[in-house]
């Protein structure tokens, strides 16, 4: 037990070491949701009208809406940057050296996920940093009520990460992938707007995005800055979580896995 | 059997034989030359002794314990030095072998100790501050077998280690690790297609094609000609 503690501080350490080491993967990690907020949601603010509709009890700004969502794009762009690292610490070897570790595989993987999860957390704070010094202010309580929300939406969105690294070969192949994840679980979420919004556009684009496990994670993290349990949203999210890693172990099955496919000599 | 043994091996990538029958016996404190060329099958060998993949059949036991039955205990036995390096080049020579010695379940003085001790016997306790990326190819391997040592293994693993040394370097990590057999007891398996590299009074086997063609003493398979004659001979016969 002691021992798998000990594993679980130090690939967490390693990922901090390498993640401070890399300060413009920290600045772009942070442009990112900020430009959205700070252009984007301005241009859109009067374009997009807002009904009142929970968590919320009054009329709020189009920038407050987003927060949760842009939260939920640092987690979902993090997770995907650690399964790219994934690929390319398999590529490199390094995954080797992990795999190897007398430890179960379930653990050693699940420690990864971990140590994804407390980068993301730590940009996301960041962000709710700034959002804060910028005038979008959540009440006190709802900030400590969104580290659990973050962290369980990081967790399943860093099995995802997970999983896919484990069916991708190359880092090649990993752009396109992004494309095809990253881009449509944004998209077709309720991280930009309301699923009422949606609605308005086509029964079946709402149901996509109500469908989206991506958009449960943002309605977790969107109640919880405002210290409320969205119990359904956690169940999805918690579901999701439960069904990446079930198919991340799988990937990596040593009977089964990505190293029988590359091995060489 | 305390060493390394390996019983009825067989693995297939597809529908290509990776490895067929493979069994080899190495005694406790024993240096095993695996020479074979390339495709021959020692990377996949490496991979199911360290169970990177795991084979439908045949058994492996490190240092007594099954790696099947017991992975995690069979685990914690071996020590390896993979083909491709696998340090974090941004990382210090220290907290490469920290995060290793973590892995391993080992923390706080103890593991320091031992990581002084590991650098200490590969000739590397002064380079422990400096970051992986400013050492040469030589000492990244030095630094690699150190950290392979940090939880005191029973057997050493090390697949082509001097791939990309010059002559001198290569030299050096042969005898260095020559030394640590004979003064530490480790069982070590070495996997090379370079016969300079095997000394004749080293266990030798040959391994082509997923076969393996000779089991033996290397002077004794040599039989007074040169061993690189020898090689080429058996596994160009087969070629």
């Amino acid at each position: 037990m002691r021992a798998a503690l000990v594993a679980l501080r130090v690939i967490v350490a390693r990922e901090a070491l390498r993640f401070l080491g890399q300060r413009g993967r920290f600045l772009a990690a942070l442009v990112r949701p900020l430009v959205w907020l700070l252009v984007f949601a301005a241009g859109f603010r009067a374009a997009l009208g807002l009904s009142i509709t929970p968590p919320y009890q009054t009329y709020i700004t189009y920038e407050t809406y987003i927060v949760p969502g842009l939260c939920g794009m640092i987690l979902l762009f993090n997770g995907m940057q650690s399964s790219l690292s994934l690929v390319y610490d398999r590529e490199m070897g390094s995954m080797r050296l992990l795999l190897t570790a007398p430890q179960p595989r379930w653990w050693l993987l699940f420690c990864k996920l971990m140590a994804g999860a407390v980068i993301s957390i730590l940009q996301a704070c960041a962000f709710l940093a700034i959002a804060w010094l910028y005038g979008i202010r959540m009440p006190w309580a709802g900030y400590l009520w969104a580290l659990p929300a973050l962290f369980v939406a990081a967790l399943m969105l860093g099995a995802l990460g997970l999983a896919l690294s484990s069916f991708i070969r190359q880092l090649e192949n990993f752009a396109g992938v992004m494309n095809f994840v990253i881009f449509p679980m944004f998209f077709l979420s309720s991280a930009l707007y309301p699923l009422w919004k949606m609605k308005e556009a086509g029964r079946l684009l709402h149901d996509i995005c109500a469908a989206n496990p991506f958009t449960h994670a943002v309605e977790l993290i969107r109640f919880a800055l405002y210290a409320e349990a969205n119990l359904p949203a956690l169940g999805w999210t918690l579901a999701a979580t439960a069904a990446f890693l079930a198919l991340a172990l799988r990937g990596y099955d040593p009977a089964r896995g990505l190293v029988r496919r590359r091995e060489g000599g | 059997m305390s060493g390394l043994s390996v019983a009825g091996l067989s693995f297939r990538y597809g529908a290509r034989a990776a490895l067929e029958d493979v069994s080899l016996e190495v005694a406790e404190g024993a240096f095993c030359a695996l020479l074979g060329p390339n495709g021959a099958g020692k990377s996949t060998l490496f991979a199911l002794l360290t169970r990177l993949l795991v084979a439908p059949r045949g058994r492996i036991a490190v240092a007594g314990v099954d790696l099947a039955r017991a992975p995690t205990a069979a685990l914690a036995r071996i020590g390896v030095v993979f083909q491709q390096p696998t340090l974090d080049l941004d990382l210090t020579v220290r907290q490469n072998l920290r995060y290793f010695a973590g892995l391993h379940g080992l923390s706080g003085r103890a593991a320091e100790a031992r990581i002084v001790a590991a650098l200490d016997r590969l000739g590397m306790a002064e380079r422990a501050g400096e970051k992986v990326r400013a050492l040469n190819g030589g000492h990244r391997r030095r630094t690699e077998i150190a950290r392979a040592l940090v939880h005191r293994p029973s057997v050493l693993l090390l697949d082509e280690p001097t791939v990309g040394l010059d002559a001198a370097s290569r030299a050096a990590l042969v005898e260095h690790v020559h030394r640590l057999c004979a003064e530490e007891g480790l069982t070590v398996l070495w996997a090379t297609h370079l016969t300079d590299e095997v000394r004749p009074g080293d266990r030798l086997v040959i391994l082509h094609r997923g076969r393996v063609l000779r089991d033996g003493i290397a002077g004794e398979i040599a039989a007074g000609r040169p061993l690189t004659a020898v090689f080429l001979e058996l596994t160009g016969a087969e070629a």
